[in-house]
């Protein structure tokens, strides 16, 4: 016993002292936030492994994640106002501030040199140099004549030094040009729809799309034509049936265009849109197991992976995209919370919080590849989103 | 778990017990349905208020924002929802009593809370 403890400081203390570590790339890299503690637990997907923990990132309860362009540092926006700047390589906090009292997640610049953090309270957006995260300019989402201020939802990058997010109280997209990130220039859109909840941008950066709460449909921008201003599409999906409770709300970000085809939900719901990305127009809706949060496109484009809110959040759904029909129904664990693919499409990484587990799959065979002991894992962030708009 | 997910589990347990004998207010239940709701508070219903109960999309549920306000009226909040709020009717998942306890160590607060 005495002997294992000599030399595991031994082990510790040659750690300590070791040369720096060998040369590597970032491209197989990743963090896991672990949602109640506050930590991040880092992983690479070549060995399919974890391979270090920070800690002291602050209230994680919600949080998201992008990454420096040469994907060496995360930068992770906690629910707290805490916005993080992780050195994958060295694993350690190489900057932090609490830039607000409650945010919601953060978008880099299409040039990496701007981080740009949505905000609940105070409603609005800052901007933050990437090296320092010092402080560049502050939007207050202000509307009603500038009385109050709406939170910041669905924050995504645009090409060209741009940013668009939505303002839930307000039902307003605002685009801001941040080429000159110290006067930030916005252009707003009003009246777009009732509390728009999250936004996405297609991967192409073309269009910006807003989900609403308020109402049954979603408020699309095209950015090459911002002067034609926000319009409606997929108006009164519902029907007119009977909206189900939302126990959660859907995450945008990242939601599955393919091809021709984009996914989208359907809030209140048990039910994916297949949109038609030419001319917004539906082409079909797949009945799925409960109200989807995410619905992530396996690399390839055939397959959208599904997961589900409450109560339904131990299932994945995979749905197949010619067919339109649902070929696999998994059970990850219990509170599913995310799902990630490695960026050729070998392997996706799912988060079963109350599990206490991440696992791999080879998306093919539905095989399980490996399984981590993480404590309350929640979103997974592979650093090839570095190389994506709208990751 | 590690420790501060333990922690927190403590001092809200902690908390229960101190609700569980203070009178008027409902009666805990029994483990292990007690955990299981001591788990959605904080995560389900922590998606949407914060997992520290400072707000999200939902406002906070802090004891300095429930002070005062009526504990029936607060807990048939949780149970049927507020229509036309994101605000979702808990009814299928909680008995009265159990959103009756929620409400109570809402107003206790999260010990833990930074
Ligand atoms: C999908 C998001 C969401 C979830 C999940 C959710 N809430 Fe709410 N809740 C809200 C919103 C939004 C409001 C404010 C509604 C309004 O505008 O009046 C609210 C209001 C409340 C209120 C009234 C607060 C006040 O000051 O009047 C209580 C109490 C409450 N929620 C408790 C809960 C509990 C307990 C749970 C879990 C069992 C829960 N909520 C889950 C979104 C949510």
């Amino acid at each position: 016993m005495l002997a294992r403890v000599l030399m595991a400081s031994l082990a510790l203390a040659l750690a300590a002292c070791a040369p720096a570590p060998p040369l590597r790339g970032t491209g197989d890299l990743g963090l896991v936030i672990e949602r109640a503690t506050g930590q991040v637990t880092l992983i690479e997907t070549t060995g399919r492994s974890a391979y270090a923990t920070v800690k002291g990132l602050g209230d994680l309860s919600h949080a998201s994640v992008v990454y420096s362009r040469d994907g060496r540092y995360a930068y992770v926006f906690g629910r707290d106002g805490g916005l993080t700047k992780l050195d994958m390589l060295r694993a350690r906090i190489a900057a932090r501030v609490v830039q607000a009292g409650n945010s919601i997640g953060g978008a880099i610049s299409q040039d990496g040199r701007v981080i740009a953090v949505a905000n609940y309270v105070p409603g609005g957006v800052r901007l933050f140099d990437a090296d320092t995260l010092a402080p560049l300019a502050d939007i207050p989402a202000r509307f009603d004549g500038g009385a109050r201020r709406a939170k910041v939802v669905g924050i995504a990058d645009a090409p060209g030094e741009r940013f668009v997010f939505s303002l839930f109280e307000a039902g307003e997209i605002w685009l801001v040009d941040a080429k000159d990130p110290r006067h930030p220039r916005v252009t707003r859109f009003e009246g777009v729809g009732r509390e728009p909840y999250d936004g996405l941008i297609t991967p192409d950066g073309r269009y910006y799309v807003a989900g609403l709460f308020g109402e049954d449909g979603l408020a699309l921008l095209d950015l090459w034509h911002p002067e034609a201003g926000v319009r409606r599409i997929l108006d009164r999906y519902g029907r007119g049936e009977q909206r189900l409770p939302v126990y959660k709300m859907p995450h945008l970000r990242g939601w599955a265009v393919a091809g021709d085809l984009a996914v989208l939900p359907a809030v209140g719901h048990h039910e994916v849109l297949l949109v038609d990305k030419r001319d917004w127009t539906e082409v079909a809706r797949i009945a799925v197991h409960g109200q989807p949060v995410f619905a992530i496109a396996q690399p390839g484009g055939r397959r959208v992976w599904v997961n589900f809110a409450f109560p339904d959040n131990d299932t994945v759904q995979v749905i197949d995209l010619p067919s339109r029909r649902i070929v696999a129904t998994l059970k990850p664990g219990r509170a599913v919370l995310h799902m990630e693919f490695t960026p050729r499409g070998d392997q996706v990484w799912i988060s079963a919080r109350d599990d206490n587990t991440v696992s791999v799959y080879d998306p093919e065979s539905f095989a399980l590849l490996a399984r981590l002991k993480v404590d309350h894992p929640s979103g997974i962030f592979l650093s090839a989103r570095a190389f994506a708009t709208g990751f | 778990m590690k420790q501060t997910a333990c922690a927190v589990l403590a001092a809200w347990l902690a908390a229960l017990a101190s609700v569980a004998s203070a009178g008027d207010d409902a009666p805990a239940p029994p483990e292990p349905r007690r955990s299981q709701l001591v788990n959605m508070l904080l995560e389900d219903c922590g998606s949407c208020h914060g997992m520290t109960m400072k707000g999200g999309l939902g406002p906070p549920l802090l004891p300095g924002s429930l002070a005062g306000r009526d504990s029936g009226a607060l807990s048939r909040v949780i149970l049927d929802g507020r229509p036309g709020t994101p605000m979702p009717p808990w009814r299928p998942f909680l008995s009265p009593e159990e959103a009756r306890w929620m409400i109570d160590l809402l107003k206790k607060g999260v010990p833990h809370a930074r």
